[in-house]
């Protein structure tokens, strides 16, 4: 019998040691399964931690299925497998040591392990470790992406794992620099934590301000007397001066340290109360109009005993004395607050350079976008001294036009391409037309020019928008002036911006080249001068006129097509830029292209500058801006660049 | 050849007559106190009406007599009716607050009310506290008078500014519009302490006349408006009949030539600018009350345009001009825009009023700017027989003055 005994038992051994080899993962789950089982956040850390550090391949396909409760126990033997349903309404089980099926049993043989958020939270910690080693670069990176997202003490020792084994050099900059920050964070050791703060401190990326930031977050405390010396004490808060009074006896008060204060709507609820035959506390209903009465009330209220007593302002700043108020950082140590706030400010300088440099790009794109809306009118009323109140409808018009090629020509690229001398030719006509039908009999008398123009933009405008209905048109970029060329995390420009910003400097060079060198811009430099002496040298005064207005509202439609590249494509497009067109053109100095590229540089980099200084407020920019150009014309009237000798006229 | 004053402004006789008679026959026809047959919100659009021909009458001083084209006079109507619109704002809602709080066991203290009238009136753009420049709301008489000086002070600094600096002509147009334009951008911030693009509403309830019917308060206002138009037009006669008068059409005509005689040119042009600017303000005050809400749209630079659109059509640089150019464009806008015009089906396309009103005005306006620069008052002239002399093609002024005969004549 005792031999018997033995026999059994040795077998049961041996059998035992013979799954140990055999099935080693069913092992460590046979060993968890009471907390497996249990099923609480609390407990089942252990079990998740044997599993992933039990060096086992198959370690990964467990946490998986755990983490996707596909992990099923066999009532029968208490075995755990990998079961899916399959078309027979049973389930197939997966053996996790050799993966392959083991069998099929109903739902109700088997018990599903169904985990928590909160489990899958820890679980799929654990497999971070795993998918950092992954084979596939794909899933590496997808891992280092939620590393990055919800960084975590526990990821920290699974990353410096992955470093060395890590084969693709990009994947292994991007761990590195989330090995830095995790250490900022989150490393045991302080010096450590100090040399990767001092590491990174040049850096601009937003990440690395991300993870500085809370490491310096701090939390208001009080004491009675002065705050005791092992705190990290980031600020000493003087109540009055550094913290506002109220603020502090509200911590007081939310301290249990003194008693709260009581409101004036306190105050008279509670006097609504105590109404007693017509008075409160001795004082007339009638009287309590005057807050001195309400308190006086209130107090003889106190004193019965009927209401809590209001601390006064004497009691106040006693009890405000007799405490220290401090904000306390939350990381304890001095040296690595002392680290952190110093690479911040290196940071903070350096992101304060880049961001003027960000800004002198902004204000960059915003000159020639003004630049490009103004230029037609530089030649339509700086050269002729004809105001154009249409100007800004031929804008419209030439945005417009690129909606209609690009309804026509699907190619984004190609309608583009299509669009701006389409554009060019459709206001050339609309300017001609205009000219001769309205402009040439109002040469000299400018007022109503600027009127009758004003009655055509009228009409264009509603014109539009019986066509084209009120709401916005898109006029879809090419997708490779999609996106945005990023120096670093704080400079960027959209390509659009430097496509319209190449565009004005092409528009610049056609103008100087057409007024400079050209037959036409000859004549027309003439007529600007002396209209009746260019006419005795047979000069054509009719088709110059012509010619030339043609030429500015050309311009002005294919700034038309690039504006509506940024902007939705309205009938009021035109508008928008009409007045702040003219201040370019007035504030630059009438007659030179110079004077209006200087114009819209003052007016851009000034409007970018003010929007600087209250970024949420770009209407208070605008007003700003243009106060400030009314106040400029009072210094200098006649623009920037003023024309000097005859050709500057009266 | 000195004729008495009636003889040589027999229009300004005719038009008072004509005021008074359609002020009358207003009355009479309207519901708060006749028979009825016009309704109240008619009677408000002709009292609206009534105050834009008192803001044309302004623009017409400055453009139409002094050539100074402003853009900005319509802002400056805009600033009166927000001046007088605080007002009616703070004590309506100072009325319903202190009913409120009346029925509270304690009575409310000063503080209190106050609190919750400006809880009232800036809930709406996220602010429980009036902002300073409401420091005068709750007295009408300080309104009244802001009503004048606010528009006054901003055309007199403005003016002061641009007049010294010698900026004329179009030059002054497009920078009058651009502090058109700043002052509308200003008043649509939310924190300006003007409830931002909300604007100002319910402005068509007079405190203390809860009990009074909008009918009755409608011809009120007409009266008001009728009152101040008279007033205004003989102000405005009287203005430009003496010296003061011959020394701005000699500004508007040639105004180089006017400085070497002697006249401070500036300070005339400032003048005039600045009292105009304060005849608006009066304008918008008895506008805003009628039309019950004001909103910084009202202020768009495209509004004071419309304006000048107005007198050029009703004949600039005479006084009954603007008036009829202004109740006509006004009117028949209206009657286009409010979807009354019957629609005119051609066949392949019907032509909706509603949409293409604003095409056939900004044409006509183009057409009068062209062929008819004395706009519908030169055909007073038609039917006076007043021809200007033959010049045989040349100029009639030497730059800007296109009126320059007619003017010799009056």
């Amino acid at each position: 019998m005792k031999y018997l005994y033995v026999a059994v038992l040795a077998l049961a051994l041996t059998s035992t040691f013979v799954r140990a080899q055999e099935a080693p993962t069913q092992m460590i789950l046979q060993e968890q399964a009471p907390l497996i089982m249990e099923n609480s956040r609390r407990t089942v850390a252990p079990a998740i931690a044997a599993v992933s550090d039990s060096g086992l391949p198959q370690a990964q396909d467990v946490l998986q299925a755990w983490q996707a409760k596909n992990l099923w126990q066999r009532s029968a033997d208490g075995l755990f497998f990998r079961a899916t349903k399959t078309e027979q309404n049973d389930y197939a089980l997966y053996d996790f040591d050799s993966g392959e099926i083991v069998g099929t049993a109903l739902s109700s043989d088997l018990e599903q392990i169904k985990p928590n958020s909160g489990i899958r939270a820890l679980i799929g910690s654990a497999l971070v470790r795993f998918q950092l080693q992954d084979p596939d670069p794909k899933r590496r990176r997808a891992a280092l992406t939620s590393v990055q997202r919800n960084p975590g003490e526990d990821l920290l020792a699974p990353l410096r794992e992955s470093l060395a084994a890590e084969p693709d050099p990009e994947i292994l900059a991007l761990k590195q620099r989330a090995e830095r920050l995790l250490t900022m964070a989150y490393d045991a050791d302080e010096d450590r934590r100090i040399a990767a703060v001092s590491q990174m401190a040049g850096d601009l990326g937003v990440d690395v301000r991300a993870t500085l930031n809370p490491m310096l977050s701090t939390r208001q405390a009080v004491f009675a007397g002065p705050p005791p010396e092992a705190l990290n004490i980031a600020e000493t808060l003087v109540p009055g001066e550094t913290i506002e009074t109220s603020e502090a006896y509200d911590i007081l008060v939310a301290a249990d340290l003194a008693p709260p204060r009581v409101t004036a709507a306190q105050i008279r609820n509670a006097l609504a109360q105590h109404i007693e035959g017509g008075t409160v506390g001795g004082v007339p209903v009638h009287r309590l109009d005057d807050p001195d009465m309400r308190l006086q009330a209130y107090a003889a209220l106190a004193e019965l005993g009927d209401v809590p007593p209001a601390p006064g302002p004497v009691q106040i700043a006693q009890t405000l004395a007799a405490h220290s108020f401090v904000e306390v950082y939350v990381e304890p140590s001095t040296r690595v607050t002392d680290a952190a706030s110093e690479a911040l400010d290196t940071i903070a300088l350096t992101v304060g350079a880049n961001q003027a440099v960000d800004l002198i790009l902004d204000g960059l794109s915003l000159t020639s976008i003004y630049f490009l809306a103004a230029i037609g009118l530089a030649i339509t009323f700086g050269v002729m001294g004809v105001i154009n109140m249409a100007h800004g409808e031929f804008i419209m018009m030439g945005a417009y036009t690129g909606y209609v090629v690009q309804q026509i020509v699907p190619n984004h690229t190609a309608s583009i391409l299509l669009a701006i001398p389409l554009a060019f030719a459709v206001t050339f006509a609309a300017g001609v037309l205009m000219e001769r039908l309205v402009i040439r009999w109002l040469y000299n008398r400018p007022l109503e020019t600027l009127l009758a123009t004003f009655g055509v933009s009228i009409a264009l405008q509603q014109l539009a928008k019986n066509i084209f209905g009120t709401q916005a048109r898109p006029l879809t970029s090419p997708e490779w002036l999609d996106g945005a060329w990023a120096i670093n995390d704080v400079v960027a420009i959209s390509y659009i911006r430097i496509a319209i910003f190449v565009l004005a400097g092409f528009f610049l060079c056609v103008y100087l080249f057409i007024m400079r060198r050209t037959r036409l811009g000859l004549e027309t430099r003439a007529v600007t001068q002396n209209p009746r002496m260019a006419a005795s040298m047979g000069i054509n005064l009719n088709k110059v006129n012509m010619l030339t207005f043609g030429l500015g509202s050309g311009i002005a439609g294919v700034a038309g097509v690039a504006i509506g590249l940024f902007a939705k494509v309205t009938s009021e497009l035109g508008s928008d830029y009409i007045v702040q067109s003219f201040m370019t053109v007035v504030v630059g100095g009438v007659g030179n292209i110079w004077g209006t590229l200087a114009g819209a540089a003052m007016i851009g980099f000034l409007q970018k500058g003010i929007e600087w200084f209250n970024p949420s407020n770009t209407l208070a920019a605008q007003t700003f801006m243009i106060v400030f150009i009314i106040m400029f014309i009072q210094f200098r009237p006649r623009g920037i660049i003023a024309l000097k000798g005859r050709a500057a006229g009266d | 050849m000195q004729r008495a004053y009636q003889g040589r402004n027999r229009s300004t006789v005719i038009f008072l007559v004509l005021l008074a008679v359609f002020t009358l026959t207003v009355t009479v026809l309207s519901e708060g106190v006749g028979n009825g047959m016009i309704s109240t919100s008619f009677v408000k659009t002709l009292g609206k009406t009534l105050c834009l021909a008192l803001v044309a009458i302004s623009m017409d001083l400055v453009w139409g007599y002094a050539g100074i084209l402003s853009l900005g006079h319509f802002a400056f109507f805009g600033l009166g009716g927000y001046m007088v619109g605080m007002w009616l704002m703070y004590e309506r809602t100072r009325e319903i607050v202190a009913t409120s709080l009346a029925d509270a066991p304690i009575p409310p203290t000063a503080q209190e009310v106050s609190d919750a009238v400006a809880n009232q009136i800036f809930g709406v753009v996220g602010s429980a506290e009036f902002p300073l420049i409401w420091a005068f709301a709750d007295s009408l008489a300080a309104q009244l008078l802001l009503v004048v000086l606010v528009p006054g002070v901003l055309a007199g600094v403005f003016g002061w500014l641009a007049f010294r600096s010698r900026v004329a002509g179009v030059y002054l147009s497009i920078l009058t519009q651009a502090m058109t334009l700043a002052l509308s951008l200003y008043l649509f911030q939310n924190d300006n302490g003007l409830r931002g693009n909300n604007g100002l509403s319910g402005l068509q309830n007079i405190p203390g006349l809860a009990d009074v019917p909008q009918a009755l308060v409608s011809v009120w206002f007409f009266w008001g408006a009728a009152f101040a138009l008279g007033a205004g037009y003989l102000l405005a006669v009287w203005v430009v009949s003496g010296k003061f008068g011959s020394v701005l059409r000699g500004i508007r005509d040639d105004e180089a030539r006017v400085r070497f005689l002697g006249y401070p040119v500036e300070t005339y042009k400032l003048v005039l600018f600045t009292g105009t600017a304060c005849l608006a303000g009066i304008a918008g005050a008895l506008y805003y009350p009628q039309a019950g809400i004001i909103n910084p749209a009202e202020l768009a630079p495209i509004a004071s345009i419309y304006l000048a659109v107005w007198v050029a059509i009703g004949g600039r640089g005479r006084l009954y001009g603007a008036v009829i150019g202004a109740g006509l464009v006004s009117l028949v806008s209206s009657w286009f825009t409010g979807g009354q015009a019957p629609d005119v089906p051609l066949g392949f396309y019907t032509i909706k009023w509603v949409d293409w009103w604003l095409v056939v005005l900004g044409l006509s306006f183009v057409m009068v700017t062209l062929f008819a620069p004395k706009g519908i008052g030169g055909l007073f002239d038609l039917l006076e027989r007043r021809i200007a002399p033959d010049r045989h093609g040349a100029d009639l002024g030497p730059d800007q003055g296109a009126l320059r005969e007619k003017e010799a004549s009056e």
